[in-house]
């Protein structure tokens, strides 16, 4: 019977082949002719591990580090591997409650699964971190994750120290793709400036991952490995001890303070107010503070010494003659009679003193501070004969401005620098319609009208007329570590001379000087006397007024603001400050102590017994203008109000709405209260009537107990 | 024929080619074991001892079944159609014994476990059938064109198969139609492997293409064999009646039984592996739960993908050499599913490349063609129809699994004979090879 079969036996032997052959034509096609397995598989499993570089540490002038990196530690947890932990333990070591312990796991599987880690506490606090690690055999699952964060050790200079934080799409669309998603980078102040110096280079770590993603080891040996190169540290011009003063004092104030070594251009202090924590921008609630601090109208993020922007007032005065003086228009005997105003224009303008020959030449006049004086010079400058146009001469004293480094950016290290303002020809034209002359801006003289300045501009033009002539660029850095080529060009604007008003006689320079000695010695600058130094100083008092955006609001005037200006020692200059305080008063009863607090230290290193005092009283004094809470109020809800039209959602403008509004719960709740309090009342009065009807009764008694004793 | 006493020893008559073509599928079963679960840094040769990693465990199985082997060989082989009916009566009440006693690992109820071994009846009835069947084939008075013969071969063949799928073990009641190429051999007719490929074909014709076009090309296809078919409708009119039925039963299947199978019997994994295979979307109507959709590609997400796409991954990054023992990402982290017992081609498509897989691709077909011609070289019945019974089941399991892992067929799990990892597979496969290896060293007698 099989026999008539055989021939099938080949049959099956090519039912056969032909299958495997399909099999084998299916290996060639994977195998052979597809390529995209091989990146496939790759990709399955090998993870490009990012290697953060530590970032640069920035170092004050004695080398102590006022921007460091710290490691914090995150508690991470592998759901998976949570077995058998005793929950309640965990929860009361840790400081949460049962629930939270639960909605964290919870929250750690829906985001990266039961077998990855992921974060369940970040950056703990010391306490936690050594309370855990004591413990953590004990809990199978937990472990702590270091991080390199960055630390402010001495809590100071938020305002140009800057923050560091995660890139945006926007960064990496500049940077033409050198950042990439999760990077950080600087994003103000020396961080941002800095930043190439500072970020050191990546490094990648080639990793073999699972099915689950779980990082099992190096891919080849690690061979195609790139380390990390951490970042270059910056050695600065600032003095720690220095700043944690500035700061204290400007803290809750409104304003800034600039100390500059007028021999390098170094800036030795500088901070604003009011204050903010550089830490609050680290931590895991850096985003929150930020929004706070962003829509706080008192703009606490501003830094107001290269942003204020301030009418200079009479710390404006010896510029204004040392202009005059250089244009050989006057010279440094003369004088002005002046009998208590200016009276050449329309509008007279007061001056403190008058006569007494308190402006018989330049030195006394400025340190009388003559207002008369001054504004003549100025006058004179303008309409300077030689030019013989009011608008030329204008443009002249406006170059000699620019030149003083007032109305332009100096180009200090940081970002966000204001040009201030030194009104232009252009600008006047405007605004008066082309007809106007020196009587029209006579105030420039005395450092107001459209004039306005930074604290760093005022610094620093003191610094060239303490160095009669020549000024450095102010700048924090002095020097980056294994300083490379492309470094020292970067560094050589801050490290040339710029010998800009050299042309100034001497003599001129020495009578402003001198002058500004007199402020001090029995001027209007007597508070900043400093036994055994030659201090020389320009109060200012300008006047300021403010129109709040709001419909209805007249322009008001607030309370001048108090600067100060001033440089020491006399014949050899260490230390330039300048001081702003906002709305504060006199020029000598806020900015000026603290000028001169700030030259103490630096100094002397140490602050006098008078100035611990004015320490305490300053440093206590809340000067916040009272205008900002009512602002702070009408902004807020003026944004609630802003936030309805766009998006149609009213709970935010309830919150202002109900403000002063009874509703039906607090009017029970009140209800209640005043029920109570009746009550209470009622019971007391029932209590004293008692009390009295006892004591009457008894007294009674005792008035009887004679008349029945004897009865009983 | 009698035995002659000067020729007793084992080695006489044996086929040396199967035995080399079984251990070398061994060993490559132990080290493809071995890459896949082999950890860096375990001393080898203590673990491959210790019975205590997946590898080790293998190694002793195989010693187990050389031994079983030894045992086969030294056995007469008259006893092996003596107890044929027996085997396939053990065989059937092992699956029985499974109703009761099964534990249920991995979807399937068809393991029973005691202490810590696992057996699973249905592997063993690939003996039992194989045996029972040669024996039915061979008996003197057997008739194979009568249709009767053919239905107790079919149900010979099938009862294991339908209580295997009555314990959910689909992928091993697939293998008992293997056995119809042994009857094919043994002359039943060419038809019904014609109409069994038919009904394949188009039930996967039902799948891919549109039912509306296919039941119009269906009605078309009937028009022409009626046109091509005049003569004969003339001289007589049930040939048409023929057509139309056969006509209509086709559009009966598109239309009803299709859907059918896979709304009724096909469980929820089983239509997505089929439809991952074909590469569609599965039909709203076969569905079952809820589909999950890609949010990118607008495209349904079918789970069944996942392990066929690393499988592919795995083979098509080996290339044309490969990544080598042990470097092969894909196998040693775990990507692949299953990857000791269903997919452990992976590890040598991903280890050893083209070559390496072709090679084994190879010493498989150089295995099936080595049992064929020992089946032929048979004079007794009994023994080529055993020998066909072999390379059948042999030829199923190599074809299926190895098409499943290069995704040219659906997910079954059915094992690689000799290199997956498992114990009864191991075994039952090695009986299987020494029960021909010992009737063909009888080859010169003819068993009854």
């Amino acid at each position: 019977m099989s026999v008539f079969n055989q021939s099938r036996s080949y049959i099956i032997r090519a039912i056969f082949l032909a299958v495997f052959l399909i099999i084998l034509g299916q290996l060639v096609n994977l195998q052979i002719f597809s390529r995209k397995y091989h990146q496939l598989a790759r990709d399955n499993a090998v993870f490009q591990k990012i290697v953060y570089p530590e970032r640069g540490i920035i170092f004050d002038r004695k080398g102590r580090p006022v921007l460091n990196n710290t490691i914090m530690f995150d508690l991470m947890v592998t759901p998976a591997e949570v077995k058998n932990v005793d929950t309640l333990a965990f929860c009361r070591l840790m400081e949460i409650d049962t629930a939270e312990f639960r909605q964290r796991i919870v929250d750690a599987i829906i985001k990266n699964t039961r077998v990855r880690p992921s974060i369940f506490m970040s950056l703990l606090t010391p306490v936690l971190q050594a309370r855990f690690e004591e413990n953590s055999w004990r809990f199978s699952g937990f472990n702590l994750l270091a991080r390199p964060v960055r630390t402010y050790p001495f809590n100071v200079g938020a305002h140009f120290l800057g923050y560091v934080s995660e890139v945006d799409q926007k960064d990496i669309e500049r940077s033409g793709g050198f950042y990439r998603m999760g990077d950080y980078r600087g994003k103000n102040g020396l961080e941002y400036t800095y930043e190439k110096i500072l970020m050191g280079q990546r490094g990648v770590e080639y990793m073999i991952k699972d099915n689950r993603n779980r990082l099992v080891g190096k891919y080849e040996n690690g061979e195609f490995d790139t380390t990390a190169i951490a970042g270059r540290g910056l050695k600065t011009h600032l003095d720690v001890k220095l700043q944690e003063l500035a700061e204290k004092l400007i803290g809750n104030k409104v304003g800034g303070i600039v100390a500059l070594d007028p021999k390098t251009g170094g800036i030795l202090a500088m901070a604003s107010g009011p204050l903010f924590d550089p830490n609050d921008l680290t931590g895991p609630e850096k985003n929150r503070n930020y929004g706070r601090m962003v829509l706080d109208v008192k703009a606490p993020l501003l830094n107001r010494a290269i942003q204020g922007r301030y009418p200079p007032g009479s710390t404006f005065k010896p510029l204004g003659g040392l202009v005059a003086m250089d244009e050989g228009l006057i010279t440094p005997s003369f004088g002005y009679p002046c009998g208590g105003a200016y009276y050449a224009c329309r509008r007279p303008v007061r001056c403190t003193h008058a006569g007494g020959g308190h402006a018989a030449n330049m030195r006394l006049a400025i340190a009388n501070s003559c207002n008369a004086y001054f504004v003549d010079v100025y006058r004179k400058a303008v309409d300077n004969p030689r030019i013989g146009n009011v608008k030329k001469g204008y443009e002249k004293w406006a170059e000699y401005m620019n030149v003083f480094g007032l109305g332009v950016k100096l180009g200090v290290d940081l970002p966000g620098e204001v040009a201030g303002n030194i009104p232009s020809v252009a600008d006047y034209d405007k605004e008066y319609n082309n007809s106007w002359n020196s009587c029209t801006n006579l105030t420039l003289g005395i450092g107001q009208d459209k004039m306005l300045t930074t604290p760093l501009q005022l610094a620093n033009a003191m610094c060239i007329i303490a160095n009669k002539g020549y000024y450095y660029t102010p700048h924090f850095v002095d020097s980056i570590e294994n300083e490379t080529i492309a470094d020292t060009v970067f560094m050589n604007k801050y490290r040339t001379q710029h010998n800009v008003l050299t042309h100034i006689s001497d003599t001129a320079y020495r009578a402003v000087i001198e002058g500004m000695h007199d402020v001090v010695k029995h001027g209007t600058a007597r508070i900043a006397t400093i036994p055994g130094i030659d201090v020389c100083a320009k109060t200012g008092t300008a006047e300021v007024y403010i129109r709040l955006p709001f419909k209805g609001e007249k322009r008001m005037k607030l309370k001048d603001n108090s600067m100060f200006v001033c440089f020491a020692p006399k014949d050899n200059p260490k230390i330039a400050v300048a001081v702003a305080v906002e709305n504060a008063g006199y020029g000598a009863t806020w900015a000026g102590p603290i000028a001169r607090m700030l030259v103490e230290q630096y100094l002397m290193d140490s602050l006098q017994n008078r100035s611990k005092a004015d320490f305490e009283r300053i440093s206590k004094t809340d000067l916040i203008p009272s205008y900002y809470k009512r602002l702070q109020y009408k902004t807020d809800s003026l944004r609630a109000y802003e936030w309805l039209k766009a998006y149609g959602d009213s709970s935010r403008l309830k919150l202002f709405l109900n403000r002063n509004k009874t509703t039906a719960d607090s009017m029970a709740r009140k209800k209640k209260l005043e029920e109570e309090r009746k009550k209470e009342e009622e019971k007391k009065k029932e209590e004293r009537n008692q009390f009295a009807s006892l004591v009457l009764f008894e007294n009674r008694k005792h008035y009887k107990k004679p008349k029945d004793g004897p009865a009983v | 024929m009698k035995k002659i006493s000067n020729k007793t020893e084992i080695s006489r008559g044996v086929d040396f080619i199967l035995i080399a073509l079984y251990f070398i599928l061994v060993a490559i079963g132990l080290m493809a074991i071995f890459a896949v679960t082999y950890t860096e840094g375990d001393p080898i040769l203590q673990s491959f001892l210790g019975y205590k990693t997946d590898y080790s465990r293998q190694f002793y199985y195989a010693c187990i079944a050389t031994v079983l082997g030894l045992f086969i060989l030294l056995t007469d082989s008259k006893f092996f159609p003596a107890t044929a009916n027996l085997w396939y009566v053990g065989g059937i009440l092992l699956l029985l014994l499974v109703f009761p006693f099964h534990s249920a690992v991995k979807g399937t109820e068809s393991i029973i476990r005691i202490g810590g071994f696992q057996f699973q009846p249905a592997e063993f009835c690939k003996i039992s059938v194989a045996l029972a069947l040669a024996k039915y084939l061979s008996l003197p008075e057997m008739d194979f064109t009568k249709p009767k013969s053919q239905l107790i071969a079919a149900g010979i063949t099938l009862l294991p198969a339908v209580l295997s799928i009555l314990q959910k073990e689909t992928g091993l009641a697939l293998v008992f139609f293997a056995y119809f190429l042994v009857m094919f051999r043994e002359g039943l007719p060419a038809i019904y492997i014609i109409v069994g490929f038919a009904t394949a074909a188009l039930v996967v014709a039902t799948l891919l293409v549109d039912k509306n076009i296919l039941a119009i090309v269906l009605t078309g296809m009937t028009g022409i064999a009626i046109l091509l078919n005049r003569k004969p409708i003339k001289k007589d009119k049930g040939v048409l009646l023929k057509i139309i039925f056969i006509g209509l039963l086709c559009i009966g299947i598109q239309r009803f039984a299709v859907p059918f199978l896979f709304t009724n019997v096909f469980g929820k994994h089983q239509v997505e592996r089929i439809y991952s295979t074909i590469g569609k979307d599965i039909p709203e109507e076969y569905l079952k739960g809820e589909a999950k959709v890609d949010a990118k590609t607008g495209k349904q997400q079918n789970t069944a993908d996942y392990n066929v796409k690393q499988s592919k991954i795995a083979i098509g990054s080996g290339g044309l050499t490969g990544k080598g023992l042990l470097s092969g990402t894909q196998t040693r982290y775990g990507f692949v599913p299953e990857q000791r017992t269903d997919f452990i081609f992976d590890t040598i498509g991903e280890g050893f490349g083209f070559v390496g897989s072709a090679t084994l691709v190879c010493i498989y077909l150089a295995l099936l063609f080595r049992i064929v011609t020992v089946a032929e070289r048979q004079r007794s019945t009994f023994s080529r129809c055993y020998a066909y019974g072999v390379a059948s089941v042999y030829f199923f399991h190599i074809a299926i699994n190895l098409a499943m892992t290069i995704g040219l067929a659906p997910v079954i799990g059915i094992p690689l004979p000799f290199i997956s990892y498992g114990g009864t597979s191991l075994l039952t496969n090695s009986i299987l090879l020494f029960i021909l290896i010992r009737l063909d060293a009888d080859r010169q007698m003819v068993l009854r």
